[in-house]
């Protein structure tokens, strides 16, 4: 792995990730948009923890017991988060974070 | 170039094209449907990584899982073919700001910052030694993470009832 792609590689790969999933998340009006970039920046977070495993010279298997970790609570954000959408579409017939204003009121 | 470095960008390419049709995609299907090649793209990042039992749970849980139940979501919710209605998107030129600002600061600090660097690990089998960790060090972890998990699970079928019931 000498000439092989370095950790400034990965990194940057993940950067470009999380500079993706907070355009997404930021721009969307659409509740499971927003939630699509959320999913794109955990996966951003996880690149950078498997890549810092790999590279770490003494840390072996921490890098991605926590990247397993953050993959256990995507997957239980994304189930209530998608449950929440579906029980506000059941209630006001839009998704539309910005029609949702039931609760400011 | 050698080999890892072609596999590399090529992983590199699809997933950030993915990534890119996501963010940028007028139809929320579209956006969907291309998270697919994003996922996957870094699951082989993960291979390339010598991490084959994130590989697996990468494929099984948000391919399998996550981007299964999302694209149901999609297909439940109304008018998903319209543009105006499935996926407005709003405030473009404050999100690039911000997005700006907050990339140039972080490719600085990555390519200003000495990291501790080895040499990159030897490719052998993980599963062994994230067993031991998770029955080892994170042991407390382990178990509160299946507490959350059992937490999500009551809450998503109580909140589904309720909508169902309504």
């Amino acid at each position: 792995m000498s000439s092989g792609p370095t950790l400034t590689h990965f990194l940057v790969l993940g950067l470009i990730l999380f500079l993706l999933g907070s355009y997404c998340a930021l721009t969307r009006r659409n509740a499971i948009g927003i939630l699509l970039g959320i999913e794109l920046i955990l996966n951003a977070a996880n690149v950078n923890y498997v890549a810092f495993a790999f590279f770490s010279p003494v840390a072996k298997y921490d890098g991605q017991v926590f990247a397993i970790f953050v993959i256990m609570l995507a997957a239980a954000e994304a189930v209530i988060g998608l449950a929440i959408i579906l029980a506000i579409y059941q209630n006001l017939r839009t998704i539309d974070v910005s029609a949702n204003e039931t609760l400011r009121d | 170039m050698n080999l890892a470095l072609t596999v590399f960008y090529v992983l590199a390419a699809v997933t950030v094209l993915s990534a890119l049709i996501t963010a940028f995609s007028r139809n929320i299907v579209y956006s969907a449907f291309a998270l697919f090649g994003s996922f996957a793209g870094v699951a082989g990042i993960y291979i390339l990584l010598g991490a084959d039992f994130l590989f697996i749970i990468q494929i099984f849980i948000y391919i399998g899982g996550i981007l299964v139940v999302t694209i149901f979501a999609v297909m439940l919710t109304q008018a998903i073919a319209d543009v105006n209605v499935s996926n407005r998107v709003v405030g473009m030129f404050p999100a690039f700001m911000v997005i700006a600002v907050v990339g140039a600061v972080m490719l600085y600090a990555l390519t200003h910052t000495s990291w501790p660097h080895g040499p990159g690990a030897t490719l052998v089998p993980t599963t062994y030694g994230i067993g031991n960790a998770f029955l080892g060090p994170y042991a407390l972890p382990f178990e509160v993470a299946s507490i959350v998990l059992l937490a999500a699970l009551v809450g998503a079928i109580v909140i589904s009832r309720q909508a169902a019931r309504e």
